[in-house]
């Protein structure tokens, strides 16, 4: 029986469930937010080994890069940008009937949740049947990628309309497309790039392929790629948003071969996102494969663009993308 | 109690707290986490309940959903983030005032 | 259990002495620079002595070698964020703890 209680598993789980918690309250009660935010980098990496005890590897590892590394870079700059005037995160406005009838609101609604959560029924067994008896039409090994790229693809077309949304919302509230550097950048950041950049371009490529069998596939390969164009664009000097010809082409592709895919299985089968049998598993390569580079250049576009500040002078003539300082220029 | 109801409960609690702090707190950056920790509870539920299968296999269709909702909390993060740096721009505060009558 | 279960075991629990004392370093060392030498320094003998007893436990050299690779991204990475952060810091004008 797979929930059978050992004595390791469940210290390990209760460990880890109470982590959780005290963390989470730790975090939300801070008024220092760079504290706040610390804490909620560990939170999401406990929250991946969480994953991992509840057999969502693939989750696991899409937390461990988006949710945690990606969510803290961009709360970290968001609050690099607010602080420039120094200011602390004050209490509460509001009045002390008000909190009480908060707090026995979200009480009531916890306790009738976790009422429900108590009194589901212990097995539920229609939808694994459903997908495990149509996996060898769906073109890929791996349950969740089938699911998450075939049974439900208009879910992900629509998600990747979202990130592209969200990029779209960003650029349009940041107040310049030209993000300037302090200070050159130090040459150890740049020989970490060195280093790290192909393994990541590797590593990358590798997820995105490894998707079909085992946990991996195109937002988690596409979270690692993220990650580089992050080191890439925090070791710039300067990097000009509207002087770029390929990150909007990255970024849209994605939804275009998404739309392409699915604009054609309409007009040749009659069903919108209903792939041929025999295709399945290279169309779902090739929708990944755009995916992942969307999904990097939103990413990054997304950190970007909160880093870009006003206080940046007036980009000049020059239409480069990335100037890297080789010289030396430490103060 | 098994293991996949301990997180569903903790999944339970953690959107108890963080909705609790979205309403207390009237700095923008703390809804912000609160949100998030409320995003981790929802995912930790859906997870947890995926688990509830027969055999060694969990549930696939949950894991996708949250896989999807993880994505779109990072985007609505970076676009809340955004907006909160840019009301701080044009207003100078990030708190929430109460609304005065004109 | 065999013996090179028995030995990887061994090298998994020996690794928590190291990740035990790097956290008690950074809660209790008096700065900055101190904090990162505790961590960067326990954490990452900690990481390899984990990795060595994985390595012996799953018995494939796929995963070893991915494991090896994992190890050294972790150094690489860590060593340069270390000292980054120390030197982010020196311009900030933090001063290193003297005994007073």
């Amino acid at each position: 029986m797979e929930n059978s209680l050992n004595l390791a598993a469940v210290t390990f789980d209760g460990v880890l469930a109470l982590v959780l918690l005290v963390l989470a309250w730790q975090l939300l009660r801070s008024p220092n937010l760079f504290k706040a935010i610390v804490l909620f980098i560990s939170f999401g990496l406990m929250l991946s080994l969480a994953w991992v005890r509840l057999k969502a590897v693939d989750i696991a590892l899409a937390e461990a890069a988006i949710g945690a590394g990606l969510t803290g870079a961009l709360f970290l700059t968001a609050l690099d940008r607010l602080q420039r005037n120094n200011q602390k995160a004050g209490d509460s406005l509001i009045s002390q009937p008000g909190k009480v009838i908060a707090g026995i609101s979200v009480l009531a609604l916890t306790c009738i949740l976790g009422w429900t959560v108590w009194t589901l029924p212990p097995f539920s067994n229609q939808m694994l049947a459903l997908v495990s008896s149509n996996m060898p039409i769906s073109g890929v090994e791996n349950p969740v990628t089938a699911v998450l790229l075939n049974f439900r693809g208009y879910d992900t077309l629509l998600e990747i309309g979202v990130l592209l949304l969200a990029a779209v919302g960003v650029l349009a509230v940041t107040p310049s497309a030209v993000m300037v550097a302090d200070s050159a950048p130090s040459p150890i950041l740049i020989l970490l790039l060195r280093l790290l950049l192909p393994f990541i371009i590797l590593v990358s490529g590798y997820i995105l392929w490894i998707g079909k069998y085992a946990p991996g596939g195109a937002f988690q390969a596409g979270a690692v790629l993220a990650a580089g164009g992050i080191l890439l664009a925090t070791a710039a000097v300067r990097f000009n948003l509207s002087a770029s010809k390929a990150l909007p082409l990255a970024t849209g592709i994605g939804l275009l071969i998404f739309l392409l895919v699915a604009l054609a299985t309409m007009m040749l089968r009659g069903n919108y996102l209903q792939y041929p049998v025999a295709q399945a598993g290279t169309l779902i390569l090739v929708i990944e494969a755009a995916a992942t580079l969307s999904i990097a250049a939103v990413l990054v576009l997304l950190f970007v663009g909160l880093k870009s500040d006003a206080d940046c002078p007036v980009p000049g003539e020059d239409s480069k993308n990335f100037i890297f300082e080789e010289e030396n220029t430490i103060k | 109690m098994t293991i996949p109801l301990l997180y569903a409960l903790v999944g339970v609690v953690l959107l108890g707290m963080g909705l609790y702090s979205l309403v207390m707190y009237s700095h923008l950056v703390r809804k912000i986490l609160a949100l998030n920790v409320s995003g981790a509870g929802v995912f930790l539920f859906l997870v947890a309940a995926a688990d509830r299968t027969s055999g060694p296999l969990p549930d696939p269709v949950p894991h996708a959903m949250v896989l999807t909702g993880i994505v779109v909390a990072v985007s609505a993060t970076a676009l809340a983030l955004a907006l909160t740096c840019r009301i701080h721009q044009v207003s100078g505060t990030t708190q929430l005032t109460d609304n005065e009558p004109d | 259990m065999s013996l090179t279960d028995l030995f990887g075991s061994f090298l998994l629990l020996l690794a928590i002495p190291f990740f035990w004392g790097g956290s008690l370093g950074l809660l209790r060392f008096p700065d900055i620079y101190t904090r990162l030498h505790a961590l960067t320094k326990a954490d990452n003998l900690g990481l390899g002595l984990v990795v060595a007893g994985s390595i012996l436990i799953s018995k494939e050299w796929t995963v070893g070698v991915k494991l090896i690779l994992i190890w050294l991204a972790v150094l690489t990475a860590s060593t340069i964020s270390c000292y980054l952060i120390a030197n982010a810091a020196r311009k900030r004008k933090i001063n290193p703890w003297k005994i007073p």
